[in-house]
């Protein structure tokens, strides 16, 4: 029978089908960071087990860490108390773990990929939805509970219903000032953000081939904003060229094995899925979002929808626009922002740094406008400094941060202040995601690069060539 | 953790009519911070039942006496968003042990069901005869039967089935885990492992 790419990965991980239940499956690569995991320790602790496969886990410290002076003690207790159980955790199992500072540490979607930790053809689960973004190497991945981390922490096995397939084709080649990004933010505006629900989704289609690893990392990455379990892409030379020869990739003849087995991991020609969309780059150009979940977004230089076209929950509608304090059929463009936050295992990558310097280059930043640049990872940060672009975003009047998830979801200090506007290339606008009383706009980072110089919503093709 | 037994539930609900209800408002980040599973019912929905200096929003349904009861009434596609179990967590350490919505997100839909919480999912019909009937009445009770997999309105008796995989729906019947189970088949899981190519 013809299978897809995600029916031949999951099948390979499926130790026992229970009747009527869940498959019982199996996890390659089990990532683990700070905040989901304590609790599941403890779990492990009262029933007297260990980890089971440590050397299948990796823990790094990012959702609670600050991005300034991370050489001296983490003030916040509470903060510091995380760290120091997932150390002590860490440690006590056998757990290789990145800690603040180290060379290695970074947000727990971006270290993955950059240390081969993330293949094709594996299954990775870590306690947080966007999981989802290893699915650009063509591997099954999925945020979890944490009463699930704990499953995978004693048995290396979960208990999953296999979801439905989707697949998305887009067709055509990416506009001017049209990033992966945008194909997300566009694909979530149609699909809105339960359209999902209950599928994985495979990605197809001319623009994901041309697309970087990385901009495939920020597809798969917004998977999970529609509802999906995850996303994936096939795996493809682009992406054995980038797993080759990093830490834990396979070598030798490891990796001529895992070659052999990579190359199958396509979907058949005749393969069905249970849903299909096709959607085409043509109608694509720069996202923007005006409201408070990210299905409400639009090209930027679109009007505000009014509640007379929105399909269901106009009550909800209206309580989201009040609390952006937007209208219905305003324009976005012009409006006044006041900060810009780059970063997120969404757009914290050396792609998204290039690109937002860019824009910034030879220019300056608005003044009254406050600006966070958070590299996902201090290899990411290295490679900013060795492009020189750290000189080109310094002489524009930015500052650059240290690694984290930092105000993507505002655990640590990086909070935006109430009622103000913050043009973010993270990866959720829900009331208060990004500190109390927030109002984010979810955007490129060529988006952000235009509103942090003009000061304002702002196309960025006006400042490309 | 092993987790009470579920079979039927009959109590008054709070009502909360508001779509894409997501994981942030359900608890928010900032009280994610703890290394242990307590105190989380405390800021249940704390964005939206607390003003900014910590007195209670009176028009917030949880802050409202006049709603009482084991049973949380959301809008469609409930829990969006993170994997937090804390969301979970929040919601049971509140009281609530089932939550009815015409529509669940995925991953919070699991969560609640890895800790014993019911998610119970009804046709949109039938979540809006609930939201009126709690509104004429707030004291109106529904009744979850679980073995049955039926949920009834008491006051005009109709009554919706509603799906949970056999698997699922023992285990809550039972108060068992998947951990257990899974814990049983040890010596399986170590045999496949050997199989795996990296
Ligand atoms: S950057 Fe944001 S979405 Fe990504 S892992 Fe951190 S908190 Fe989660």
């Amino acid at each position: 029978m013809s299978t897809t790419l995600f029916d031949k990965v999951w099948d390979a991980h499926v130790i026992r089908k229970i009747e009527g239940g869940p498959d019982v499956f199996f996890i390659d690569r089990h990532l683990i960071h700070e905040v989901t995991s304590p609790v599941a320790f403890l779990g492990l602790k009262a029933r007297g087990v260990k980890v089971m496969e440590p050397q299948r886990t990796f823990a790094t410290a990012d959702h609670n860490t600050p991005t300034i002076n991370q050489h001296l003690p983490v003030e916040d207790p509470l903060s510091a108390n995380q760290l120091k159980a997932l150390e002590e955790n860490s440690k006590e199992h056998g757990i290789l773990h990145w800690g603040l500072g180290h060379e290695n540490n970074g947000i727990v979607h971006v270290v993955g990929p950059e240390n081969g930790i993330t293949l094709p053809g594996a299954t990775i689960v870590c306690g947080d939805s966007h999981t989802s973004t290893h699915g650009a190497f063509g591997a099954i991945a999925f945020g979890i509970g944490t009463s699930e981390v704990e499953m995978v922490l004693s048995t290396q096995c979960i208990m999953q219903p296999k979801p439905k397939k989707m697949r998305i084709n887009v067709e055509g080649s990416l506009g001017k000032g049209v990033t992966s990004k945008d194909v997300a933010l566009y694909i979530i505006s149609q699909l809105s953000t339960s359209g999902a629900t209950g599928y994985f989704v495979e990605y197809a289609g001319t623009v994901f081939d041309e697309m970087s690893m990385e901009g495939r990392m920020t597809v798969c990455n917004l998977s999970i904003e529609m509802g999906a379990r995850g996303g994936m892409i096939a795996p493809d030379d682009k992406t054995y060229e980038y797993i080759k020869g990093r830490r834990f990739t396979p070598k030798d003849e490891d990796w001529d094995k895992a070659m052999e087995y990579w190359k199958t991991l396509k979907t058949d020609e005749d393969a069905i899925f249970d849903k299909e969309y096709t959607f085409q780059t043509s109608d694509i150009e720069p996202m923007i979002t005006y409201g408070t979940n990210p299905g409400m977004g639009m090209g930027i230089s679109n009007d505000i929808p009014t509640t007379d076209v929105v399909q269901e929950g106009k009550a909800t509608y209206e309580k989201s626009l009040n609390y952006m304090g937007f209208d219905q059929g305003d324009s976005m463009l012009g409006k006044k922002i006041d900060f810009v936050f780059v970063g997120s295992c969404t757009n914290g990558r050396i792609e998204d740094f290039r690109a937002f310097a860019s824009i910034v280059k030879g220019r300056k930043k608005a003044a009254h406008v406050t600006a966070w640049l958070v590299p996902g990872s201090h290899i990411v940060e290295a490679k900013i400094k060795e492009e020189g672009i750290l000189d080109i975003i310094n002489e524009a009047g930015f500052e650059l941060r240290q690694p984290g998830c930092s105000a993507c979801l505002a655990m640590n200090d990086d909070k935006i202040p109430a009622g103000k506007y913050s043009v973010s290339t993270s990866n959720r606008n829900f009331e208060g995601r990004q500190g109390p009383g927030s109002r984010t706009l979810l955007a490129s980072p060529l988006v952000a690069a235009a509103a942090a110089i003009a000061g304002k919503v702002t196309d960025p093709r006006e400042f490309l060539n | 953790m092993a987790y009470d037994k579920f079979n039927t539930l009959q109590s008054s609900a709070y009502p909360l009519p508001i779509e894409n209800v997501d994981t942030d408002q359900i608890i928010p980040a900032r009280f994610l911070k703890a290394t242990e599973r307590k105190g989380f019912g405390d800021n249940l929905f704390r964005d939206w039942r607390y003003n900014a200096d910590g007195s209670q929003k009176e028009d917030f349904p949880l802050n409202d006496s006049k709603y009482s009861g084991k049973i949380l009434v959301g809008g469609r596609n409930f829990g969006s968003g993170s994997s937090r179990e804390h969301a979970a967590w929040a919601v049971y350490d509140f009281g609530f042990r089932c939550v009815i919505s015409s529509f669940f997100a995925d991953i919070f839909k699991n969560n609640c069901l890895n800790i014993g919480v019911l998610p119970v999912q009804v046709s949109d019909t039938f979540a809006k005869e609930i939201f009126e009937a709690i509104e004429k009445d707030p004291k109106t009770e529904i009744k979850v039967d679980l073995t049955n997999q039926t949920v009834t309105l008491l006051v005009t008796g109709n009554s919706e089935s509603f799906d949970i995989n056999s698997y699922k729906k023992e285990n809550m019947l039972n108060g068992y885990d998947d951990i257990d189970y899974l814990q049983n088949m040890k010596e399986e899981i170590q045999e496949f492992v050997k199989t795996r190519p990296f």
